[in-house]
This record gives structure tokens, C-alpha cells and sequence, in this order.
């Protein structure tokens, strides 16, 4: 009977570690957190209750506006259960540092280019180690729409000494 | 030796003229040190912010240096008539010829030189000098061996016959007729090298066409016998020299069919581009009507249009009105139209619009006219000093004695 | 590359004496106030043909130049190319903002002129729904990039298979490297030009002035080929940033964008990025009926 239940137990701990590191992990720099001292969040949210209405905030987190497509809501990616971490559809909790599992979920083509390289900015070597960003590095997950930027100024024109102000 | 009394001889002659002489030469040496003072000046010049070269990338100096090669192979159509149909007329004159393409041949480098970013690595382009020629694949590099050979060849004769001339002796024809005999191809080639330098180069699709090579040989023959032409009579007056007026109106007559077919390609060109109207009609546009509110050409080639029909008229007419004058007008027109269509007319239109899709604009400025004008002179000086030998010889005034 | 035979090097040498008075009377016409007129410099022979040795010797003379001329030390490499590699270069039209950050960042990089400004990247602005060139706008400004229903396209060498520019220049100067980098060697070229006419990318930029850099953005890890203080005069143009590609690295192209347009590497290697992109996307090189067999690749992925 011991032996059994000890064959069990191992089975189920070998099959959860075989689930756990089915998505391999990848390298990346620390996430983009807003200011150093939100993070952990459970330092606020551990006393408070999960508040599920989509409302307007007013005490903390105001600046963040959703323009994210769908209704989406805080919880839709943030667990109630424990705030320093995202969940995932089937209620798997991530870290932050994977929020790219998380995002892969709906983006799943953008997912799979950024695995191999095609999405995203990398640094590195192309013959060699080349850095990841996570998603959240350059789109912010509450409004992910890519920022446009003022342009680099544009070439000068071979005439500019001669034409001030006639346009093209 | 004979030689070194020939070659004093005519270094004298070079150096004593009449009042009419020095004026001329004075004026010419006055330009080429224009052109000194500008080609430094603009060497060691900050340019000014944006750079115009980097679109259009070769200036009015490749335009002429186009027009140029046409001048010189023009030599061959004094040479053909006289040494392959030994029409007397004009046998009697071809020196004169040769020495216009010699000195034809060293305005093209002397353009070349001027226009190149670093003309002190000009060694690079000759093999015994330790440089590296890329053949068979640039069109370059041919033609700096058929230029070159073109201009060893026409010194070599013009020398030849002009030392026999001073001792009085006979020239031997079995070595300076088959010189000349091979000058004929050589002629042909340094134009059609020439157009193939421009012709291949599928980024430019307004020279990408098929009848550019033959364009340049019809202009060629156009342009170079108008200015023999009128060079002759100044040497008929100014030198004494014999020269018929059926050897001026045979080379009118030549001209008037090469002005025909000047005219046939240059139609079938704008036809074929505004008829297919594919985005490659860009460039013609641009020179014949302009494009997007850019027209800086347009009136400069419909100058060269009107000149080239009124030319060709006036020399058609020469048929049955055998007016050395009216001849003289229209060469005139003929070698102006001839240099805004080669020149202005076929390089810059080749740039604009550039391979982006780019307009800008170019006209030359006062440094490349003046620049351009001291090459023209340095041309003119060779030919002049040449010429003077060369009438002093046929007029005895310098002859072997002694 | 045929090797010089002996007696062409015993007439050189006779006609040095000649030439070296020609180019002593021409030299004030060729050097910026920067530099003095060297002899091993004008004599130099074609990159090519010289030995290992003549190399390091020419490299190490260029690096006391630049020392005196700029006041820093420099690296002066001739990194050669490593074997089994073939460049490929790909970039999403689909991503590219038009933002103009690898323009600068090249210019720092290659140490181009300030003034006259040179850039090897073109940045074209197109109208959405065409790829006619002669609808770009070379000089857009905008407050904000992208601007709507504009797309943009950054054009810069291609480093062609069949280039162009190799097959016309009459001296060689400018030639196809091992993996696949298309260069030119400063010193051997004249400045003729014919290859930037033959070129349909924009591909190649002439600098006539003197080359102006701020002394503080002077980069001084440089290559033969690529990007040291260049002579003036003569033809120059993008190598892929052949200091870096060369080592490894991504050129600074590549690493500037900030939407991670742009991807590099070895087209030999089935695993490369470069690889991913021609194997998954859909894409296409410009002006491809020319046959100059680019290495350059474009794709929209939506």
C-alpha cells in the first residue's frame, strides 16, 4: 500500500513538473513596472476585498485607461487570488516576468513569430545570444497600441540653400 | 636630326602670330585659367548643406564629354570619303580632320578629368601603370583603350603626314593608310563605347533603350562635320590653305542624311515612351513638358527641336542653293541642337526623375560652365597650335632645309 | 584577382619618379587641411592584390592617421569574412513607423558626414495601396509617425548578387566579398561615379567635402571596407556595417529600430531569423525585374 501510494505521489509529482516546463522560459529583462514601489502588489491588495465591477477608479490606479479590444476588465489577466501574478485562461497563475504566455493566449501568431526571432526588437548576435523584450516592453498592456513618435529630422533637400519656403 | 630641326621649327611657329593669333590664344589661355581657378576653388569648398550630386550624378561635364566623342569620330567623315572613295576634294583636308579629332579626344579626358572625384589616381585606370582595367565587363574601361587608341592613332598620322610634308618627302602608304583604315573603326567604336556607357544600365530606363548607339552615331555625324566645316573656311581664310567648296558642300551632304536619321530615332523615341506610357515615360515627360511643375528643360529642348528641323531643311535645300553661307547657318544650328539634345537634352533627363522616385532639378552652375568652357579652350588651343603647324608646312612657310 | 607580374612592378617603380611629380603638384587639390600627402598612400596597390603583411602595414599606417587627424585612438580592423556565411537582410513594412532612428543610428555608426549631410538609409513615405517610387515623399515631417494612409519603406543597399555597380566600375574598386557584402575599396577608387548611376537602390553616396564629424560621436572601432574616415572624393555606401556583422553583431541598423522591424542574418543557416522570415512570410525584394538578385527582403505580414 505504501509503495503504491509513494508511486503515486511521484507519478503526479513527475506529470505537474512535466506540465510546468512545457513552455520553455525565455530570457528576458525585468518588466516595465510604472514606478518601483508598486511592485509587489500584494502589499496594497492583500487586505482588500476583489471588487469585480467595471467602474471608474478613484482611489489608486486612476491613470490607467483600458484600450485594449473587447471589454476587458482588471481580472480578465490580473488573479484575485494573488495580485504579484497573471492568470491565464484555465486559471494557471504566471509571473510576470512570463506575461508573454499570457498575451500568446489571444495573440498566438504574434507568439509563435516572437519565439523564433520575427517579432520584436531584439539585440545580440546573429550568430550568437540575442536578448528578448517582453511584450510589455514596448506595448503597454493596458493600451497596446504601439505610441507613434516625433520622426528624426528628414534629409536635407540638395536645393534647401536656394528653396526656403517653397513646398515639394 | 630632321626631327629636332622640325620640332624647333615648329615650337617657332607656335610662338609667332599674327596680332589676330595672340588675341585668340591669349583668350583661350585666359579661359583655361579660369577653369584652373574654379576646378581648386571648388575642390576645397565646403559644399553647401544638401548635395545635388548625389541625384544628379554626373553634371554638364559627362554632357559634354557625350558631345565631344561624337565631335571627334566625326573625323571618320572626312576620312572615308577621301582614303576609301579618294574623292580628291576632300582627301586634300583630311589632316585637318585628324587633328580635330585629336583635339576632340582631349577635351573627352579633359572632361572626364575634371568631372572625376580623384583624377591623381588616374594611374589607377592604365594597366602598365600598374592599374587595373575591369574588362570585359565595364564599358569604362573600354573606352578609355578605344579613346585612347583613337587619339595614338589620329597623332600618329597627323604627325606622320605632317613631318613627311616639312622633308618633302613622300609618305609611305603602306604605313599610314591602313592607320587610317583602322582609324575608321576606331571611330565608330569610341561613339558606340561610348553610348553602351550609358545604354546597359537598367536603372536608368531612359537611356535603357536599343537605338541610344545609333542616336549617338546619327548626332555624332551631325555635329562634328558642322564644326570641320566651318573650321575649314576659317583656315581657308586665316591660313591660305586650298580648300574646294565641292569638299564643304560633299561633307553638307553626308550630314544631311545623318540629320534625317538624328531626327527619325529621336521621333521613334518620344513615340515609343508616350504611346507605351508606362512609368517609364517619366523622363521624356519631364524634358518635353515637364513633370509635377518641374520644367527647367523643357524650353531648352524644344530649342534643340526647332534648330535641328531648321537645319535639316536649310541643308536639304543645298541641294539646289549652293550658298556657302546659308551652309554656315546651318551648321551653326545644327551643332547648338546638337549639343542641348546630347548634352543637357540625354544626361540630365537620365537622373530625373532618380531611381526613388526623386525630382531635383539641375541646370549647370557657374563653376561647371566656366570649368567646361577652359576644356573647350584647352580643345581649342590644341587644335589651333596643331592646325598652325600644319598650314606652315602646306604652305612651305616651315619646310626641312639644310 | 590576377597578381601583378614582376616586370610590371619594375615599370611602376621607374615610373613612380614620373608620377610622384604630377601627384606632388596635384596633391593640394586632394587632401583636406586634416591630412599631409603620403607616398605609400598614393602608391598604394588595390586591397586585393596586397599581402597579408602589406595589409597590416597599411592598417597600422591608417590608425596613426586617424590618431593624428582626430586625436583618438582607433582600431583599425580587416576582419575577413567567416565561412559558410551568406548575409540576408529582411524588413517589415508592416511594422516600420517611419520614425528614422536607424538613419541616425547608421550615421554614428559609419562615422558619415555632418556636413555635406550623407545617410545610407532612405526612408520613402508611400501612399497607401501603391508601390509607384515616383509617389514617395523623400522629405516628409511630422509631428507624430506613422501618419495615416502612409506607409513607409527604408531602401538602402542591397548588396546585389548581381550588382551593378561591380559589373560597371571600370578599376574594380568595388567588389562582392565572400558573404555576400558588397565593397569598395577608398583608396583604389577615382571617384568616376559610374557606379552610383548604375545603381537602382540609391545605394551609394559621394562625398566632395571635407568630411565634418562631431569630434565627440567619432567612432573608433572601424574596418578597411566599411566604416573609417574615408578619403574624400570617392564613392561610399552601406556594407551591412561590416565592423560589426563581421564579429557577430547585428549592424546598427538592425539594433536602432524601435519596433523591431528589421532582421539580419545568415541565409546558410535554416534556423536564422532571415531564414524564419523567408520560409513564413510572404516576401519580396524591390525592383526584382532588374535581375540584381538582392539580398534585401521586404514582407507585410497584414
Amino acid at each position: 500500500m505504501k509503495k503504491i501510494l509513494l508511486l503515486i505521489t511521484i507519478m503526479i509529482m513527475l506529470s505537474s513538473w512535466a506540465h510546468a516546463t512545457k513552455e520553455k522560459l525565455f530570457p528576458v529583462p525585468y518588466p516595465p513596472f510604472s514606478n518601483k514601489d508598486i511592485f509587489p502588489c500584494m502589499n496594497c491588495h492583500e487586505g482588500l476585498d476583489r471588487n469585480k465591477k467595471v467602474r471608474q477608479l478613484k482611489e489608486m490606479h486612476q491613470d490607467i485607461k483600458i484600450e485594449h479590444h473587447g471589454d476587458r476588465w482588471c481580472y480578465d489577466c490580473h488573479d484575485e487570488r494573488n495580485m504579484d501574478r497573471l492568470r491565464l485562461a484555465n486559471g494557471e497563475q504566471v509571473k510576470f516576468q512570463e506575461s508573454y504566455r499570457l498575451c500568446g493566449q489571444c495573440h498566438g501568431n504574434v507568439y509563435e513569430q516572437w519565439k523564433i526571432g520575427i517579432h520584436g526588437k531584439r539585440t545580440g548576435y546573429w550568430n550568437g545570444e540575442k536578448q528578448y523584450l517582453l511584450c510589455v516592453h514596448c506595448h503597454d498592456p493596458h493600451t497596446p497600441r504601439f505610441k507613434s513618435m516625433k520622426p528624426d529630422p528628414a534629409p536635407i533637400r540638395p536645393d534647401a540653400h536656394k528653396v526656403k519656403n517653397k513646398k515639394h | 636630326m630632321k626631327l629636332i630641326k622640325f620640332l624647333t621649327g615648329a615650337i617657332k611657329e607656335i610662338l609667332i602670330g599674327s596680332k589676330l593669333y595672340y588675341a585668340w590664344v591669349g583668350l583661350l589661355l585666359a579661359l583655361i585659367a579660369g577653369m584652373g581657378y574654379f576646378y581648386y576653388h571648388e575642390f576645397n569648398m565646403v559644399q553647401p548643406e544638401g548635395s545635388l550630386e548625389q541625384h544628379i550624378i554626373w553634371p554638364v561635364y559627362i554632357a559634354n564629354f557625350a558631345f565631344l566623342v561624337g565631335v571627334a569620330a566625326a573625323a571618320v567623315l572626312l576620312v572615308v570619303p577621301a582614303y576609301v572613295y579618294h574623292f580628291q576634294a576632300i582627301k586634300e583636308i583630311a589632316i585637318y580632320g585628324e587633328i580635330m579629332a585629336v583635339s576632340a579626344i582631349v577635351m573627352c579626358l579633359g572632361m572626364i578629368m575634371v568631372d572625376v572625384g580623384r583624377p591623381d589616381r588616374f594611374w589607377h585606370l592604365l594597366p602598365f601603370l600598374g592599374g587595373i582595367l575591369n574588362l570585359p565587363s565595364s564599358m569604362l574601361a573600354w573606352d578609355v583603350i578605344v579613346l585612347n587608341g583613337y587619339l595614338i592613332l589620329n597623332l600618329i598620322i597627323s604627325f606622320y603626314l605632317t613631318y613627311k610634308g616639312y622633308t618633302g618627302e613622300k609618305p609611305n602608304t603602306k604605313f599610314y593608310v591602313p592607320l587610317i583604315i583602322l582609324s575608321i573603326p576606331f571611330a565608330i567604336s569610341i561613339h558606340t563605347v561610348t553610348a553602351f556607357i550609358f545604354n546597359p544600365l537598367p536603372a536608368r530606363p531612359y537611356w535603357n533603350s536599343a537605338i541610344l548607339a545609333p542616336r549617338f552615331l546619327a548626332s555624332a555625324f551631325c555635329s562634328g562635320p558642322a564644326l570641320m566645316v566651318i573650321i575649314l573656311q576659317i583656315i581657308r581664310k586665316f591660313g591660305g590653305i586650298k580648300v574646294q567648296d565641292t569638299a564643304l558642300f560633299k561633307i553638307a551632304e553626308i550630314m544631311a542624311y545623318s540629320m534625317f536619321f538624328n531626327l527619325f530615332l529621336f521621333g521613334a523615341e518620344v513615340f515609343k515612351e508616350y504611346y507605351s506610357d508606362t512609368i517609364h515615360l517619366a523622363p521624356m515627360q519631364y524634358l518635353m513638358e515637364g513633370l509635377h511643375g518641374h520644367n527647367a528643360l523643357v524650353p531648352w529642348i524644344w530649342t534643340a527641336i526647332v534648330l535641328d528641323i531648321s537645319a535639316f531643311l536649310i541643308f536639304i535645300t543645298l541641294r539646289n542653293v549652293r550658298s556657302v553661307k546659308l551652309m554656315n547657318v546651318g551648321c551653326v544650328l545644327i551643332f547648338i541642337a546638337v549639343w542641348i539634345e546630347k548634352g543637357l537634352g540625354f544626361i540630365t533627363p537620365g537622373f530625373i526623375p532618380g531611381v526613388l522616385g526623386e525630382i531635383h532639378e539641375y541646370l549647370p552652375t557657374l563653376p561647371e560652365i566656366v570649368c567646361s568652357l577652359g576644356v573647350y579652350a584647352l580643345g581649342f588651343l590644341i587644335f589651333t597650335v596643331f592646325a598652325k603647324v600644319v598650314i606652315a608646312v602646306e604652305t612651305g612657310r616651315l619646310k626641312y632645309s639644310e | 584577382m590576377k597578381i601583378l607580374k614582376d616586370s610590371f612592378i619594375q615599370r611602376r617603380k621607374f615610373l613612380k619618379g614620373l608620377m610622384a611629380g604630377a601627384a606632388v603638384a596635384l596633391a593640394p587639390l586632394t587632401d583636406s587641411e586634416a591630412s599631409k600627402f603620403s607616398f605609400e598612400e598614393y602608391f598604394q596597390k588595390h586591397f586585393m592584390e596586397m599581402t597579408k603583411e602589406e595589409k597590416e602595414k597599411v592598417l597600422k599606417r591608417l590608425a596613426d592617421e586617424y590618431k593624428q587627424t582626430y586625436g583618438k585612438e582607433f582600431t583599425v580592423k580587416a576582419t575577413e569574412a567567416i565561412p559558410d556565411v551568406s548575409f540576408g537582410y529582411a524588413l517589415n513594412l508592416s511594422k516600420c513607423i517611419g520614425c528614422r532612428k536607424c538613419v541616425t543610428a547608421c550615421v554614428k555608426e559609419n562615422n558619415l558626414s555632418r556636413r555635406p549631410q550623407i545617410q545610407y538609409i532612405r526612408v520613402l513615405r508611400l501612399p497607401k495601396g501603391s508601390m509607384d517610387l515616383e509617389k514617395s515623399e523623400h522629405y516628409y515631417e511630422a509631428d507624430l509617425v506613422p501618419e495615416p494612409n502612409y506607409y513607409y519603406m527604408p531602401v538602402q543597399c542591397q548588396q546585389c548578387r548581381k550588382a551593378p555597380c561591380v559589373k560597371v566600375c571600370p578599376i574594380k574598386a568595388t567588389w562582392h566579398e565572400k558573404d555576400g557584402l558588397v565593397v569598395i575599396d577608398y583608396n583604389w577608387c577615382i571617384g568616376c561615379k559610374y557606379c552610383m548611376s548604375a545603381c537602382p537602390y540609391f545605394g551609394r553616396r559621394f562625398n566632395r567635402g571635407v568630411t565634418q564629424i562631431p569630434k565627440d560621436e567619432i567612432n573608433t572601432n572601424v574596418h578597411y571596407l566599411g566604416n573609417r574616415p574615408r578619403p574624400r572624393n570617392v564613392v561610399e555606401k552601406c556594407t551591412f556595417c561590416i565592423q560589426r556583422s563581421r564579429e557577430g553583431k547585428y549592424p546598427a541598423c538592425v539594433e536602432a529600430c524601435p519596433v523591431g522591424a528589421r532582421k539580419f542574418g545568415n541565409l546558410l543557416d535554416p534556423n536564422s531569423e532571415i531564414r524564419q522570415i523567408i520560409d513564413k512570410m510572404r516576401v519580396f525584394r524591390l525592383k526584382e525585374d532588374l535581375n540584381n538578385d538582392g539580398r534585401f527582403f521586404y514582407f507585410f505580414h497584414n
